[in-house]
């Protein structure tokens, strides 16, 4: 344990009506607050600190709750000042956009590959060095080095537990859940962004019109349709719908929550195909930032044993480097089915949003 | 002779003042129009194709039902309530006025969320009443669902503005009603009503640009609107253009909901021709109507604030219990404050030329004014934080990313609440009393603050309370233009129901509530309705 001190300097607003006039003006004022965090630090990293560690200012689509703690560990070990900006990853990367050459980020951390595309699109990533790019698999990173996976998350079917047993009730792929038995009992999250990536792999796999009859079979059932991935954990849980197809690690938070009693339960689709697709979050440096060199530590850290530990043990993702051990609930990486697909390619995620749009999936 | 020639020239110079000082606020809420026409002009031609899709259409329709009904539904919660606390002899009035007022804070998502967990059809309800044979409830999805929880979350609006109204009306028109026979029910239709249009018209029109700026409720609802659909677009599209296309026919139908507003305010004045200061309105004793009055106000109260607030305390109690270790929230509550505090006081200050010059002078550039300040209402947050971005980063460099830019995002989204709550109380004050104390020898900004800014307080205080609240539960604006590594309460909320972990969320939610309700009891038990 280690105590730090971290000092917040708060800007205070002075308004002022002058004379009659409703002019405004502003004075600065700086109030000094000090908070004390505890840090966990891990004996394992080995990074010096330097003489002035200098700052860095981190882009996150990941929200804080996940991702303060890794990057409070950064802070603590390296002295380098981290500020973070949070945000949904579209958004995240519609800010960058906007910025562009003048934004003040040095790293943009986004939850899914389409965030990332969208700001490598617009060209704003420098390229990672070969050494960095060569720890995770090929497969979880960007062709041309915009940017690398920093840990994984598979898509499943979450179930409730009091109305499905997994060895006999579900079918082998995702095809099976357009049969009529299914009818009223299915629930899905068409606008959020793992969602669409699985149909982008769909599209890939089963082609355009196999996908599209899928998506008709799955609305003919009546599919209960959900803003994202939690509330239908919850409600695959209450009862409310007996399958949801969702990423894997909100399940082992709401049990974390609510204990072992919880009624839902994750099943890996057996038959393998998109249905038991892995996708990352990702992190790239964007070209323009001003610490570069710290930049470099960061995304160096992330893919350090000990983050890659932090991701596995406390938020039930995916490590992507090797020797690192996961969740015990969770079905080894190597055994899920490979989808040799680019998820950042906008044109390839367009192509899914044009075809939910002309089923309707996205009413 | 002198001191009025000196006079007339210290009034034109005020004037000048206001002018200007409106017509600068005017420029800076017209930046997220401008922004939209730049990002507009790029758009590719598929987002045509999508806006002029019959399915569009469709959401354009539905989110215009939606809008309409929980208007009307909200006015019919704000209206007795209204009344009941600032006319009636209601036991623990300020009690009432307080709690009411407070669900305007409650986030529209977490609202949803909660009335899942609670009505949804698997809910706590339904497990309640299993054992009794209850089957099924009725359907909660869809257009129930969001017109629901919507109403019971911006019914406040209607309230405050109305509230605003009732303190400030001339209290001699319905005794000349009492006095000529007329009964209590009959004035309030044919007198007190009529006289409630401008701040009823005010709160409707910030109801009405809520429900169309709406994403939390109607996504959780599964009830699409248009809103929803620019959101794909950024979301799923990562298309700014298109969404800017789709945020241009947000403010069109905010423009149409504003001339709806001008209809319904009516041309009339709404002063008294001679009285200054208010006198005591007439109390009206309820008698036997208590009970039901009680009643319909406990079960809006316990539907709108307890309902939330007892599953949040719920989810706290069992995050507790597992001893999961929560974040200090007390900057994040420090933070809160500070922006909301800050953001009331800023935006009154802008909305008092707006206001005035709405009410006070009759041009077309006057009304022209009070209608832009209103353009920006109806979009989404995100649409008003992108525009920030684009002119902070690329124009205003210095002060990107502090909360000077955060303040004037919330200007541009908030102004309105802050004018239309004023206008109305500007409204019930005669011209003649200032001009009566010119005459005196008094210069116009000694009339200003000793006499129009004291009778106008109703509203200014109303006013002050609605930015307040409604800034302490903004996320977008928050998150986007908020300095590096700023967390507010709202965001710490977010934070973690976005990641599913709600024991951590309840937390920050119920201080949100809690602290909301400190500056909402302040300007309650300020108030004259002895």
């Amino acid at each position: 344990m280690n105590n730090k001190k971290v000092k917040f300097s708060r800007i205070l607003l002075s308004l002022i009506i002058a004379s009659g006039l409703l002019l405004v003006s502003c004075q600065p004022e700086v109030v000094e607050v000090e908070v004390e965090k505890e840090v966990v630090v891990e004996k394992e990293v080995e990074v010096v600190k330097e003489a002035d560690p200098g700052s860095l200012v981190v882009y996150s689509g990941r929200s804080e709750s996940l991702v303060q703690p890794i990057i409070d560990q950064f802070a603590a070990v390296t002295g380098i000042e981290v500020e973070v900006k949070y945000g949904k990853t579209a958004e995240m990367a519609a800010v960058l956009m906007e910025e562009g050459k003048n934004s003040p980020a040095d790293v943009f951390w986004a939850q899914d590959p389409g965030g990332a595309g969208a700001v490598a699109e617009a060209g704003m990533f420098a390229e990672l060095p070969a050494d960095t790019l060569a720890k995770v698999d090929s497969g979880f990173q960007s062709k041309n080095g915009d940017w690398v996976g920093v840990s994984g998350r598979a898509r499943v079917v979450v179930y409730n537990t009091a109305t499905i047993d997994p060895a006999t009730d579900l079918p082998d792929d995702l095809w099976g859940f357009v049969e009529p038995e299914w009818k009223g009992r299915l629930g899905w999250a068409p606008t959020n962004g793992s969602f669409q990536a699985m149909v982008t792999a769909l599209r890939s796999e089963w082609g355009e019109e196999k996908t599209k009859e899928w998506l008709q079979g799955i609305m003919a059932n009546d599919v209960g349709v959900y803003p994202k991935n939690t509330p239908q954990v919850a409600a695959a849980a209450a009862g409310e719908i007996d399958i949801g197809f969702v990423n894997h690690y909100y399940l082992h938070r709401f049990i974390a929550a609510e204990g072992e009693s919880f009624a839902a339960r994750n099943h890996f689709l057996t038959g393998g195909g998109p249905g038991s697709l892995v996708m990352v979050a990702t992190i790239g440096r964007i070209s323009t930032g001003a610490n570069e060199a710290n930049a470099m530590k960061f995304v160096e850290f992330l893919l350090s044993p000990v983050a890659q530990q932090y991701f596995a043990g406390q938020t039930y993702e995916y490590p992507l480097v090797e020797g690192v051990k996961i969740h015990r609930e969770l079905t080894p990486i190597a055994e899920l089915p490979k989808i040799d697909i680019d998820l950042s390619d906008l044109v390839d995620l367009q192509g899914t949003v044009d075809l939910l749009t002309e089923v309707g999936a996205l009413e | 002779m002198n001191t009025i020639i000196q006079n007339t020239r210290k009034i034109s110079i005020f004037k000048w003042l206001i002018w200007f000082a409106g017509a600068l606020i005017a420029l800076t809420l017209l930046l997220p129009a401008f922004y939209l026409l730049i990002r507009a002009l790029d758009a590719g031609n598929s987002i045509w194709g999508i806006l002029f899709s019959a399915r569009t259409m469709r959401v354009l329709l539905r989110t215009i039902y939606l809008a309409t009904s929980v208007t009307l539904g909200s006015a019919l919660l704000a209206v007795p309530i209204a009344w009941l606390t600032v006319r009636s002899d209601l036991p623990m009035r300020r009690f009432w006025a307080i709690l009411t007022t407070l669900p305007l804070v409650v986030p529209s998502y977490v609202g949803a969320y909660l009335f899942i967990s609670v009505l949804g059809p698997k809910g706590m309800l339904q497990k309640w009443l299993s054992p009794l044979g209850v089957e099924e409830l009725p359907k909660l999805y869809g257009f129930s669902g969001a017109f629901l929880v919507l109403t019971l979350l911006s019914y406040p609006y209607i309230l405050t503005t109305t509230r605003a109204s009732l303190m400030r009306m001339n209290p001699a028109l319905e005794e000349a009603s009492r006095n000529l026979g007329y009964g209590a029910w009959s004035t309030f239709f044919r007198v007190t009503l009529p006289q409630l249009r401008p701040g009823l018209a005010a709160g409707g029109l910030l109801v009405a640009l809520y429900v169309l700026r709406d994403f939390g409720a109607v996504s959780f609802m599964r009830y699409s609107t248009f809103t929803r659909v620019l959101y794909i677009q950024y979301q799923s599209s990562f298309d700014r253009t298109g969404a800017a296309i789709l945020a241009l026919v947000l403010i069109l139908l905010s423009l149409l909901v504003l001339l709806i507003e001008i209809k319904t305010r009516g041309r009339a004045n709404y002063y008294g021709g001679h009285v200054g200061a208010v006198g005591n309105p007439i109390q009206i004793k309820l008698g036997y109507w208590r009970w039901p009055s009680l009643l319909f106000c406990s079960t809006v109260v316990l539907l709108s604030l307890l309902l939330p607030a007892g599953i949040l305390c719920f989810w706290l109690l069992r995050g507790m219990r597992i001893e999961m270790a929560f974040p200090s929230l007390w900057l994040s509550a420090y933070n809160s404050l500070i922006s909301s505090g800050l953001a009331s006081i800023f935006i009154l200050l802008a909305a008092i030329p707006v206001a005035w010059l709405s009410v006070r002078e009759t041009g077309r550039i006057a009304t022209f004014l009070e209608r832009v300040s209103y353009s920006a209402f109806a979009l989404p947050g995100m649409v008003v934080a992108l525009a920030m971005v684009f002119f902070g980063a690329n124009y205003a460099k210095p002060i990107y990313q502090t909360l000077y830019l955060l303040l004037f995002g919330y200007l541009i989204m908030f102004l309105p609440q802050a004018v239309g709550a004023l206008r109305t109380s500007f409204l019930q004050i005669s011209p003649s009393i200032e001009q009566a104390a010119r005459t005196l020898g008094h210069g116009p900004l000694k009339v200003f603050s000793s006499i129009t800014i004291p009778i106008a307080w109703p509203g200014i205080s109303a006013g002050i309370g609605l930015v307040f609240l409604t800034v302490m539960k903004e996320l977008p604006i928050t998150l986007i233009l908020g300095p590096l590594g700023f967390s507010t309460l709202a965001t710490s909320v977010w934070s973690a129901v976005e990641e599913a972990m709600f024991g951590a969320a309840a937390a920050p939610a119920l201080l949100l509530i809690l602290l909301s309700s400190v500056p909402m009891g302040v300007i309650v038990l300020r108030e004259r309705i002895e």
